[in-house]
């Protein structure tokens, strides 16, 4: 940009390094008030007379609900409201799937509150509003709620049979089956040298923000104002408008800050329906905080897979076909975002491969269990695991090189774009559009140092080391559309509106480095305002890795008009910021979604008598087509690769056989902290920008999290090759892989306690 | 805390969710002696319990799985807090001592490098400076690191009551999940661990899915050695394994009588004690007697400078 006489931004103008703030490695401008304590979430929410929700929740996996005794409970001094089903009565409806509405979802929508039956722990069967927590918690406590407990759903196996039913009157447990396939599997295995078929595990757990869930719901009347809206405000205010019969403009959604969401906050669930209902029948404002215990069994569950999957090939590791059959699990109703991860798994097995003969059959099924939803990565997490693992078991049995099985197979940079066909049924045709897989998988190994790793089971004082490698490629940029609104002010700064709500990514530091560009401005003449449904007609949301690639380039172009009636105020004369306000409004569109892609590799050690495993080196590459903020992008992929690697050791929603919830807590649901934390190398490459925006931006959330599992369970089973351990189920815990061990050791005459 | 303190047990032997996280309506009373102390509690009876760092208590109130209508705060009473060392050579730690202090006392560096080495392992900073020892001691969880500290260093426990003063071994006060020989009625104000020679051989192992969490087992060990090398006397305690910490007598045994060598353990570990370990949702009995065996193999080489390894 070379424009020194135009004319709006006074004295910032002056100061501004134009055109290079994109990609420069900003500290975020939110940092100083999260950092000094000025940051405003949800529990800082606060109004006078204020009422204080609790939510009782079923202690029953599966009962019906006999009678419901409030007496003892509306009769507590403070308690304002007592409410069950009974009194919502017709605006106790079922909650609509916002994302992948497979055939067949929709019979097994989750109403907002358990009218006579309950079918997971946690399920919502009484609201109290109080003058305090603690005295609705009490109240919570006299609340007698006659069950007749039934039969329960526990897992997926269970439920596939029909034996007993979820939803007695659907008359099944399968929510949704569809096949899909590409090429022609079938020939593709026929007369194949070598193939091999696994039954594959993902465990179930979910992403546990720092934050849990949150609301403060105020009706005065004639609006709703509901504080604590994320990722989907626009969607959510339509929902609760029509839940009320209001205009959607009589529902105000304000986003706080916010602790993190990794996929599961921002949802709308019967929390969102219940405080806000819950304040329009007292006329006082209404704020429920979910406490740690609520979010791990009330908040979106994810991930609870299981795959057959078999692969084919010729002897010197070519690929010839892939196919299977994947069962998830998606707890006892269908949610907003239900069927977004089963779908995506089937639609990311093959992955980065030249796999053109793919098929696969998916089934999703309903338990009394806790529903899911889409986290961090949905649905890849999963697939880069039952691929990436059964590739290396496969080099195991031909006594192939997996890093040479890798590059063969790998999708060349001439070969793209590549047709992925037609893999999810509520999608058209995709194809991956640009990409070099092969440069992604070498700078990956390099960056680790790979040839000069100990591997293989090398023993080093006492520990055996280990190297995996996962490849993957990943959609993002969903949600077709977003808005931006910039005002020039008349002191040279401007404000920017997005329709891009936050999980805490930083789009206050991204969005004004897009604009400042544009405008040859610097960060600090910009204030981003997002997430609000005041801000701007509509808005998309945060999900799909989409914010930049969607939302920034909104704000890129809106920016570039802006810059365009400022350049042609320059032209008529006009020196300084303008007279009175500007503004620019507009609507991006994308032409698609972005595909990145990469690869992780792991190098472990583990002790074979504790079946103890430490990472000591995790590099996870990517290229996001374009790093607007290393400093920011380097944080995605160190925290997604963390939180991948504490999932794939740790995390885990435990149920026993009646399908309670065992995994209830901080000291029975375990993440990794920063003692489990390895040094994480994130490499991100800018090598194919997409073409899809003008940003040439993929996305780079999830980036970080979605092959953790598959090169982390092929380094241990590197490490442990001796044993030549299946490692088909996660997590890869410590009892779990002890009993992989103990099994390897009395099943074969391999040596174990000399190794 | 263990998985087993979150759950209801429901009469039925099944398993039942806990819905709330805020304590029941309760009062605190600050006592401000021991015999303050023990006169609340005299008066309170089963309606109070005492607290003391609450790093175990606050959660079983936020869970309301306790509901006393009373707490007796314990924390205003200094005399029961501090590290001295005895003209006899034992050293006397008041209950109130906090485990941050325990962990940075250069008097137990010296004296009893087994606790110094312990401290680190047990749960996080945070919580290291508001625990307690009498607290630790008194909660008895199965997976705790003093209480088996205390056994390994032949420990005595000091309890107060309307009837006077009573002495405890270590050995004798644990009993079980949460069980110990405290009466309702008594106040865990001390613990006295005699005098150790320096020539005393000591190990410390322990290993937890993350730092911080609770054992799936763990060894403490003491051996007092002649000046030939050769054990006189040994003390090897696992905890985390089963109801409550336990000495392993029979491979005590074994290891007494000559100076141990790589060959010696691993001869004597022939002869470790059956244990009845438990089982949860972190580890099954068989992994945690895997350990056991592993592990107490460690402690060994590590006391008589054998092992190579860094960690378990």
């Amino acid at each position: 940009m070379n424009a020194p006489d135009r004319a709006g931004l006074g004295n910032a103008f002056e100061a501004a390094a134009t055109g290079t703030l994109s990609g420069a490695p900003i500290e975020r401008v939110e940092d100083e008030r999260f950092l000094t304590g000025a940051g405003r979430f949800t529990d800082d929410v606060r109004f006078e007379g204020m009422g204080h929700a609790a939510i009782l929740r079923s202690t029953h996996a599966h009962a019906r609900i006999r009678r419901i005794d409030c007496t003892a409970a509306r009769a507590l001094p403070g308690v304002m409201l007592v409410a069950t089903a009974a009194d919502i009565a017709q605006a106790n409806k079922p909650i609509p799937i916002r994302l992948a509405p497979l055939p067949g979802l929709d019979r097994f929508l989750q109403p907002t509150i358990a009218a006579d039956e309950v079918r997971y722990v946690g399920e919502p069967v009484a609201i109290v509003v109080a003058s305090s927590r603690y005295v609705a918690e009490d109240a919570l406590d006299l609340i007698e709620v006659d069950y007749d407990e039934g039969p329960a759903v526990a897992s997926i196996t269970q439920s596939a049979s029909n034996a007993t039913l979820v939803h007695a009157a659907v008359g099944t447990n399968v929510a949704t089956q569809y096949p899909v396939e590409r090429g022609d599997v079938d020939r593709a295995f026929a007369g194949a040298p070598y193939t091999r078929r696994e039954r594959f595990r993902c465990h179930r757990h979910t992403g546990a923000p720092m934050e849990t869930r949150g609301l403060v719901a105020e009706w005065n009347g004639s609006l709703m104002r509901v504080w604590g809206a994320t990722k989907v405000p626009f969607f959510n205010r339509g929902l609760l408008a029509s839940f009320f019969d209001l205009p959607e403009t009589a529902v105000d959604m304000i986003e706080t800050d916010i602790g993190g969401g990794f996929g599961i906050r921002g949802e709308f669930y019967p929390e969102d329906f219940l405080v806000p209902w819950a304040s329009m029948q007292l006329g006082r404002p209404v704020k429920w905080i979910e406490d740690r215990r609520e979010h791990l069994m009330a908040a979106n569950h994810a991930r609870e897979t299981e795959c057959e999957l078999e692969i084919a090939m010729n002897l010197d590791g070519t690929i010839r076909g892939l196919r299977g059959r994947v069962m998830a699990d998606l707890g006892a109703y269908v949610r907003t975002g239900g069927g977004v991860a089963v779908s995506r798994l089937a639609q990311y097995l093959p992955g980065p491969y030249r796999i053109s003969d793919f098929g696969c059959e998916v089934m999703a099924l309903v338990t009394n269990k806790t529903p899911v939803g889409t986290m961090r990565g949905p649905g890849r997490y999963e697939a880069n695991y039952f691929r990436e693992r059964l590739l290396d078991l496969a080099c195991g049995d031909l006594g192939l090189d997996p890093v040479a099985v890798r590059e063969m197979n790998l999708i060349a940079r001439h070969e793209m774009p590549w047709p992925i066909g037609r893999l999810v049924p509520t999608e058209g045709e995709g194809a991956y559009d640009v990409g070099d897989f092969h440069s992604g998988l070498h700078k990956a190994l390099s960056a680790i140092g790979y040839d000069r790793l100990p591997r293989d089971g090398a023993l080093i004082d006492g520990w055996l080391h280990g190297v995996g490698v996962a490849c993957f490629v990943e959609s993002s940029g969903g949600g077709k559309s977003e808005n931006a609104r910039i005002v020039a002010r008349t002191d040279g700064s401007f404000d920017i509106y997005s329709g891009v709500s936050t999980m805490g990514q930083g789009h206050e530091t991204v969005f004004a480095q897009i604009a400042g560009d544009e405008l040859g401005a610097p960060i600090s003449a910009f204030r981003v305002h997002h997430g609000s449904t005041a801000h701007v007609d509509y808005g998309w949301g945060t999900f799909h890795s989409r914010a930049i690639v969607v939302g920034g380039s909104a704000v890129k172009l809106a920016a570039a008009q802006m810059r365009e009636q400022l350049d042609a105020l320059a032209a008529a004369g006009h020196r300084g910021p303008p007279a009175e306000d500007i503004e620019v409004k507009l609507r991006y569109d994308t032409k698609g979604p972005t595909y990145s892609y990469g690869t992780h590799v792991a190098h472990v050690a583990v002790d074979p008598e504790t079946a103890r495993v430490k990472v000591l080196a995790y590099v996870a590459l990517e290229d996001v087509g374009r790093v607007m903020n290393p400093l920011l992008a380097h944080g995605q992929a160190v925290g997604g690769a963390v939180q991948g690697i504490g999932a794939t050791f740790l995390d885990e929603l435990r149920y026993d056989e009646n399908a309670q919830l065992l995994s209830g807590s901080y000291a029975d649901y375990l993440m990794a902290t920063s003692t489990e934390a390895p040094a994480v190398q994130a490499v991100l490459l800018e090598e194919s920008p997409s073409p899809s925006n003008p940003l040439g931006a993929k996305g780079a959330g999830e980036g970080g999290i979605v092959a953790t599992a598959g090169a982390l369970a092929n380094a241990v089973g590197n490490a442990l090759a001796a044993w030549r351990l299946p490692l088909t189920s996660l997590p890869l815990s410590l009892d779990n892989l002890a009993r992989a061990l103990r099994e390897a050791r009395s099943a074969a005459a391999v040596p174990g306690q000399d190794h | 805390m263990a998985a087993m303190a979150f759950m209801h047990y429901l009469p039925n032997g099944k398993v039942c969710t806990i819905p709330v996280m805020k304590p029941a309506p309760l009062d605190i009373l600050p006592a401000t002696s021991v015999a303050h102390a023990l006169s609340l509690l005299g008066e309170h009876g089963d309606q109070a319990r005492l607290i003391a760092g609450g790093q175990s208590l606050m959660p079983i109130l936020a869970m309301r799985l306790a509901a006393p209508a009373i707490l007796i705060d314990i924390n205003g009473i200094a005399d029961l807090r501090g590290i001295r060392l005895e003209a006899d050579g034992s050293v006397l730690i008041g209950a109130l001592t906090r485990h941050r202090d325990l962990e940075r006392s250069p008097l137990l560096a010296e004296r009893l490098p087994l606790i110094a080495a312990a401290m680190p392992w047990i749960a996080h900073v945070q919580i290291r400076n508001r625990g307690t020892l009498g607290g630790s001691l008194s909660h008895a969880d199965p997976a705790a690191e003093l209480p088996a500290l205390c056994i390994a260093l032949c420990a005595t426990i000091e309890l107060h009551s309307p009837r006077g003063v009573r002495q405890i071994a270590a050995d004798d006060f644990f009993q079980g999940v949460f069980a110990t020989a405290r009466a309702d009625d008594e106040l865990l104000t001390a613990v006295r661990v005699p005098a150790t020679t320096p020539a005393q051989r000591w190990a410390f192992i322990e290993l937890a899915r993350r730092h911080g969490d609770f054992a799936l087992c763990g060894i403490a060990l003491t051996a007092d050695c002649s000046p030939t090398g050769a054990v006189t006397q040994a003390r090897i305690v696992v905890f985390g394994v089963s109801d409550c910490p336990r000495r392993l007598p029979h491979l005590e045994s074994a290891i007494v009588g000559s100076a141990p060598s790589p060959a010696s353990i691993d001869q004597a570990m022939q002869s470790l004690d059956t244990v009845e370990a438990r089982s949860d949702h972190h580890a099954s009995s068989e992994y945690r007697l895997e350990l056991l065996a592993t592990l107490a193999r460690r402690a060994l080489r590590q006391a008589f400078g054998f092992d190579e390894r860094t960690a378990p």
